[in-house]
């Protein structure tokens, strides 16, 4: 049975002044499944990642053409609510990004932007996100402390936390464990492998092995084009073709 | 691969050779740290020079009675009360024009102008109006204040006029500031769903206080010294009372140091009167920095590591 799609990119483009970053790109990525992008630096992974939630909005000179629907409705579209759907499709970046604020304050501000005053509900909503992403034992006494106080892993993990509590449905990963060391990495993706019982996730790494490891669905990506999309466990076994393998193997990257 | 083969026919020795360059290296390098230490002192020598005159010439008539009492028999008794109240509140009135006004001006240029060459010429002209000597800021305001809109050699026109002097300073200081706060914290915020104001509000301006802070500070020690600017649109020599109303004249510290040192008869106790009042005035702007700097370090220690 072939799960539920719940973004779908239809031929899309992206321009960044003139040049061509991203060709006529077209992928289903399914409900509840965690999705991998791979690819050589500068494939254009992280910059189709930020199609998602239109953070590529930011960049000046940008243009997207084609469509990507998020439960069938075209999120370019210009009557798109870019807050709400940014609230939809949170987002982990590849340097951890807590705000100079207390552990507790990155946490409810997912919460007060949103306008939700009831003090016992946000802390409610606090903890419980912070156990989701099995940070609240390491965090519970110092609550209000600065979150800079952290270690780079859990850091990373209060991100995550932070954008759990909003409620999104997909949550996309940018190179998430591009800056820590094995073990926060482990951690990390074994929070990924639990969260995706929930939400639908999709991760940009250039660890090949992990995208073995945490993912359903694997694409590789090769100078702005799509070359390959199918099961991960496909696409690392009987890859179609010939530069997946090659990619795969090592010969360039 | 021997090295007699290679083309290179420099020392017998390298090793010494390297010896010699590493030390040569230690000796520029302790001259140069000689050096600018110096500099460090030629420039404390004055700061200190500076500091002694003050001190040793307005000690002696600082007294409770100076800083709290109006001035008496042709400024050579009483004290500088007056004076200190109207600095204060051009100071105030400045700021108030002014940190509101260049906080939203550089807000903007940051945060919401299209990058056109439109923005870039109003850019520049701020930058172009800090470099305005203060008397033409003095003549400006007159014309407008005084006169086209009729507030009168008054305490409004001078903190307007004092204002629009800090205006330039105030907005490039905060401008720095904004553009300092790392883009990954507006991406964040966004990326929860924030809106762009929101995220303005509560991520970047908060952490771009501390920058923001110095600037003002540095603003008010400016506004609260300058003489040229309420020259002709707020101080006076002599009061006989404290101002009634922001329509009021008032006396000022650094006019009624120039006033001390330029007129009246009675010369040798005037110039100690005007090493006091440098000496208040010092210290005012000392105690405003202080409060500052207080609030920028608690800023400092809630956020930072």
């Amino acid at each position: 049975m072939q799960p539920e799609v719940k973004i779908s990119a239809r031929n899309v483009n992206f321009f960044y002044r003139k040049v061509r970053a991203l060709k006529d790109i077209n992928i289903d990525i399914y409900q509840k499944k965690v999705t991998a992008l791979i690819g050589p630096s500068g494939c254009g992974k992280s910059t189709f990642i930020r199609l998602l939630n239109r953070m590529n909005d930011l960049i000046p000179g940008a243009h997207v053409e084609g469509s990507i629907l998020l439960d069938g409705k075209d999120i370019n579209d210009p009557k798109t609510d870019i807050v709400r759907l940014r609230r939809r499709v949170g987002m982990v970046f590849q340097k951890p990004n807590p705000f100079p604020k207390s552990i507790y304050d990155n946490m409810a501000y997912g919460l007060t932007i949103n306008g939700i005053r009831d003090r016992q509900f946000i802390e409610h909503k606090v903890i419980e996100s912070l156990k989701k992403a099995v940070l609240y034992d390491d965090v519970k006494d110092r609550l209000h402390e600065s979150a800079l106080m952290l270690s780079g892993g859990q850091q990373q993990r209060l991100c995550i936390a932070r954008c759990l509590v909003v409620e999104p449905e997909v949550i996309l990963f940018d190179e998430p464990c591009a800056s820590l060391d094995p073990i926060s990495t482990r951690k990390i993706e074994e929070l990924i492998l639990e969260l995706k019982e929930e939400y639908t996730i999709v991760i940009v790494t250039h660890n090949m092995q992990q995208a073995a490891r945490v993912s359903d669905c694997t694409a590789f990506m090769y100078l702005g084009e799509l070359i390959e999309y199918d099961e991960t466990e496909k696409i690392f076994t009987v890859p179609r073709e010939k530069m997946t393998e090659e990619y795969l193997s090592g010969k360039f990257g | 691969m021997s090295s007699e083969a290679g083309g290179y026919h420099g020392a017998d020795n390298p090793e010494g050779e390297m010896e010699r360059a590493v030390h040569g290296r230690d000796v520029t390098q302790v001259l140069g740290f000689a050096l600018l230490f110096c500099c460090i002192l030629f420039a404390l020598f004055f700061l200190g020079t500076i500091l002694y005159f003050i001190l040793s010439r307005g000690l002696p008539v600082i007294s409770w009675e100076f800083v709290t009492s109006v001035p008496r028999r042709a400024m050579t008794k009483g004290g500088v009360a007056p004076a200190i109240v109207g600095t204060f509140y051009l100071t105030v009135g400045a700021m108030a024009c002014a940190i509101p006004l260049g906080l939203a001006c550089a807000v903007y240029l940051c945060e919401y102008s299209p990058r056109t060459v439109m923005v870039n010429v109003i850019r520049l002209s701020i930058n172009n109006l800090a470099g305005v000597p203060s008397i033409v800021f003095g003549l400006f305001g007159f014309a407008v204040f005084v006169k086209v809109l009729g507030f009168g050699v008054s305490i409004l026109s001078g903190s307007l006029t004092l204002g629009i002097m800090a205006l330039p300073g105030i907005i490039s200081a905060s401008q720095e500031a904004i553009l300092a706060v790392p883009m990954s914290y507006r991406e964040a915020s966004l990326a929860l769903g924030a809106t762009h104001w929101q995220t303005i509000r509560k991520v970047t301006l908060p952490t771009a206080f501390p920058g923001i802070l110095t600037g003002i500070i540095l603003n008010v020690g400016r506004v609260a010294g300058e003489t040229a600017p309420i020259l002709f649109t707020a101080a006076t020599f002599y009061t006989r009372g404290y101002p009634d109303s922001i329509f009021s004249e008032v006396m000022a510290l650094p006019y009624h140091i120039y006033a001390l040192m330029t007129e009246g008869t009675h010369p040798e106790v005037q110039t100690g009167i005007a090493y006091g009042c440098a000496l208040i005035l010092l210290c005012l702007v000392l105690a405003v920095s202080a409060v500052a700097i207080v609030l920028r370090q608690k800023q400092r220690s809630t956020y930072a590591a």
